[in-house]
């Protein structure tokens, strides 16, 4: 299967998945979607600052790469970060109070939108230098790899991060070593505003992974069942130790760069018509309702998850501003 | 006709070498080209080549002499036609064949007193020792860099270490310093104490967003979650003849970020002592040596348990009237300048600062309060400087203390240059940190 470099994958939605498995991947997806639209809202009124860069489109890619972890992987990410964040399982609250600046954030409010952590579940950050996460997220790699334990790393960047020198350090360097490193390529056609094409010379960003010897796939980023398959195949290769692998998630964001981006190097008909034709819980869920999940059931779904959400926004209002005292902790460690 | 084979200078920074093996014998024939010695530096062990066509005439000096002086004569070439001897006068005079180990040159020509269970090693040497304990003791510890491993570092700092400690724990990288810094970052969140070597601190300027943004920032954006448990070593500062872009002090850069340490040793001790303290710390720290300090030797602690505390200033020189405070380098030229200082009746306190970021401001103060003025020393630019940032703290807090204003002896505000003459003008001397001294104690 994963024989050629940078090969085409077409994959049908297969009727015999576990029904479960889907159930959970729709959940997951749309809680955040659900956080994301949250976030927008509270962006809106004032009670997020700064920077906000919505994942909104994209909740197939880390949902379904997630499915194939094993507890002990490590994620390291973008600036864009909040999907990746709820995928492993962080509290909503925790994410939504970081959000909002405030102590009970996982950054106790010191972070923000682009910087949060946690070891616990293996999320190494929420990166805000375009690219900085990619050697990072070598180097986590590298740790596991001198540990001698079976796990890998997954190191998430877009396609603007694409085009940065680091990135080929790290292949060059992951390639070598044989570093057990996941790359995913988050190609969402737009780096800020600039198309893929304005700005990526060559066909594809996963064939430069070629020159380094770095196995690639490209994958339709808004199937999830496609997603899943491929990072079983690019996770059991870095897991048996052969070295690092490329999976191009071809995928698309729905809102703005960041929430003060007006997104006018695009048109509106172009986000209506990827919406309507292939955006990615649309597409679980008619395949759930294929094989037989009721609407009822789905809708019960969403409105256990709106008050999930609900209830992490109001806890992210509720929560204090960190202690003043806070701006002098956790310079150093000693 | 008789050519003398000079030693040569392998090295900007070579003054001396050990003639290790002789490749010829008295009485051979050679062409230009083929080899004729192995000489070792301070960097590596490198063979010579002959530059002319003739006969060994003689050799001056024995195979294994340490300390042979570049552009001393280490061999006699003749004309092929003529008997080996025949023709060299004055042989008798030449006092180099018996092999000898002439002693290492001690600093500043300061004699130094080996302390007790202590020997005097160079401080690449004590560089070394650290690392390699360290390791040992601590399986979590590695190197990386650029020509550490096999090459045996391009200083030979690393020397011995992938024979000690095999692949898995001394990495050769390629020369992609953003992308391998990040790698070593990367580990140190997964919990290995990386220590990664930069071949001069010229070239972690290619790192430096992986430095700043991500090593030194992320314990505080993460509220404290993510320690960075690294050390980025290299030689920093001036060298020697290698111009701009391979001669700069970049203490003053590291030292203005929060969340980072940076240490500056002067001597063996302080390099033993202090890279150990910073393999062992939890966050990450900017190791800056001098690659001009590597050959020299200073008495320095056996113990393998010998550390020095990160942001403790050490007091190298007691005295009364002036305070001159130094890092790296600019140590040892402290203390030249103190000796000389003796004789104009001005006793000099000479601090060394070991660390710059946390500055041990207290031990300033204190000397301050004692001498009342002050000489600041460093190699780099005056402007934000670290004398500028001493110079400030001084003002905040000792000011009715002071008896004269502050003087900052730096290196000028001016690219490096290359020429001999120029890059000594551009580099702080002995004789301005005298002269700064004596204007400071002038002053009422």
């Amino acid at each position: 299967m994963n024989k050629n470099m940078a090969k085409k994958i077409s994959t049908e939605p297969k009727m015999n998945y576990d029904l479960n498995l889907l159930q959970d991947m729709y959940k997951k997806m749309l809680l955040i979607r659900r956080f994301e639209e949250k976030a927008g809202q509270l962006y809106g009124m004032g009670q997020i600052g700064g920077f906000c860069h919505l994942y909104i489109g994209q909740e197939a890619v880390v949902v379904g790469i997630q499915s194939a972890q094993i507890d002990g992987d490590s994620i390291v990410t973008s600036y864009r970060d909040h999907g990746h964040m709820l995928a492993c399982d962080m509290d909503p609250k925790g994410v939504m109070a970081e959000l909002t600046g405030r102590k009970d954030g996982y950054s106790k409010g010191k972070g923000g939108s682009m910087h949060m952590f946690s070891r616990e579940r293996g999320f190494f950050g929420g990166h805000g230098i375009v690219a900085a996460q990619v050697p990072i997220g070598a180097g986590l790699a590298f740790s596991h790899k001198y540990n001698g334990n079976k796990n890998v790393s997954i190191t998430y960047f877009g396609d603007g991060a694409a085009n940065q020198g680091q990135v080929y350090e790290s292949y060059n360097i992951a390639s070598l070593w044989r570093l057990p490193v996941v790359f995913i390529i988050e190609n969402n056609k737009y780096g800020m505003g600039t198309s893929v094409n304005r700005s990526s010379a060559g066909e594809n960003l996963s064939d430069r992974g070629k020159p380094y010897g770095i196995m690639s796939e490209i994958v339709d980023g808004m199937d999830i069942i496609a997603v899943r398959e491929a990072a079983i195949r690019a996770i059991d290769y870095c897991r048996s130790g052969k070295g690092p692998y490329i999976l191009e998630m071809k995928t698309y964001r729905y809102r703005g760069h960041s929430m003060s981006d007006p997104a006018k190097y695009r048109t509106r008909d172009e986000v209506d018509k990827i919406r309507k034709k292939s955006d990615p819980i649309e597409n679980i869920k008619s395949l759930l309702n294929k094989m037989g999940v009721e609407d009822k059931t789905l809708k019960d779904i969403d409105t256990d998850i709106k008050s999930v959400i609900a209830e992490a926004a109001k806890f992210a209002q509720d929560s204090p501003e960190p202690s003043e005292d806070e701006l002098f902790t956790d310079i150093t460690i000693n | 006709m008789t050519i003398e084979i000079l030693m040569p200078a392998l090295s900007p920074t070579m003054e001396e070498g050990t003639l290790s093996k002789w490749l010829v014998n008295e009485g051979d024939s050679i062409s230009s080209g083929d080899l004729i010695a192995e000489i070792e530096t301070d960097k590596a062990t490198m063979e010579v080549e002959a530059v002319d066509d003739g006969k060994i005439g003689q050799l001056l000096v024995a195979e294994g002499t340490e300390g042979v002086k570049v552009n001393t004569p280490i061999a006699l070439l003749v004309d092929t036609n003529e008997s080996p001897h025949a023709t060299i006068k004055n042989i008798a005079d030449k006092p180099y064949l018996e092999k000898e180990k002439i002693p290492s040159k001690s600093t500043n020509d300061i004699p130094i007193s080996i302390e007790a269970n202590s020997s005097l090693i160079t401080v690449r040497e004590a560089l070394r020792n650290a690392m390699a304990e360290e390791m040992r003791a601590d399986k979590s510890v590695f190197v990386m860099g650029e020509e550490v491993a096999e090459y045996q570092g391009a200083y030979k700092v690393t020397q011995g270490l992938l024979n000690e400690f095999g692949d898995k724990r001394v990495y050769d990288t390629p020369i992609t310093e953003h992308g391998f810094a990040g790698i070593g970052i990367g580990a140190a969140f997964g919990n290995l104490k990386p220590i990664v070597e930069f071949m001069t601190f010229n070239f972690a300027m290619q790192a430096m967003d992986q430095i700043i943004n991500s090593a030194a920032k992320t314990l505080y954006m993460s509220g404290g979650q993510m320690g960075c448990p690294i050390v980025f070593r290299g030689p920093n500062g001036a060298a020697s003849r290698v111009a701009a872009q391979h001669s700069q002090c970049y203490a003053s850069w590291y030292a203005h970020c929060p969340g980072l340490k940076v240490v500056t040793p002067w001597s063996s001790k302080d390099a033993k002592g202090l890279l150990k303290s910073a393999i062992r710390d939890p966050d990450p720290v900017i190791f800056l040596e001098n690659e001009v300090m590597y050959g020299q030797s200073f008495s320095c602690p056996d113990d393998d348990n010998f550390t020095l505390p990160i942001g403790k200033a050490n007091i190298e020189k007691e005295g009364n009237d002036l305070t001159i405070i130094a890092f790296s380098i600019m140590v040892g030229k402290s203390l030249e300048a103190a000796e000389i200082l003796k004789d104009k009746n001005i006793n000099a306190e000479v601090i060394n600062l070991r660390t710059l970021r946390p500055l041990d401001i207290e031990t300033i103060i204190e000397s301050v309060k004692k001498t009342n003025r002050v000489v600041t020393c460093e190699e780099g630019f005056p402007f934000s400087g670290i004398g500028a940032e001493i110079s400030a703290l001084i003002t905040e807090k000792a000011f009715d203390w002071l008896d004269a204003p502050v003087v900052r002896v730096t290196g000028k505000d001016v690219p490096m240059p290359y020429a001999a003459n120029l890059e000594k003008l551009a580099l702080p001397q002995v004789d301005d940190i005298v002269s700064a001294s004596a204007q400071v104690c002038n002053e009422d």
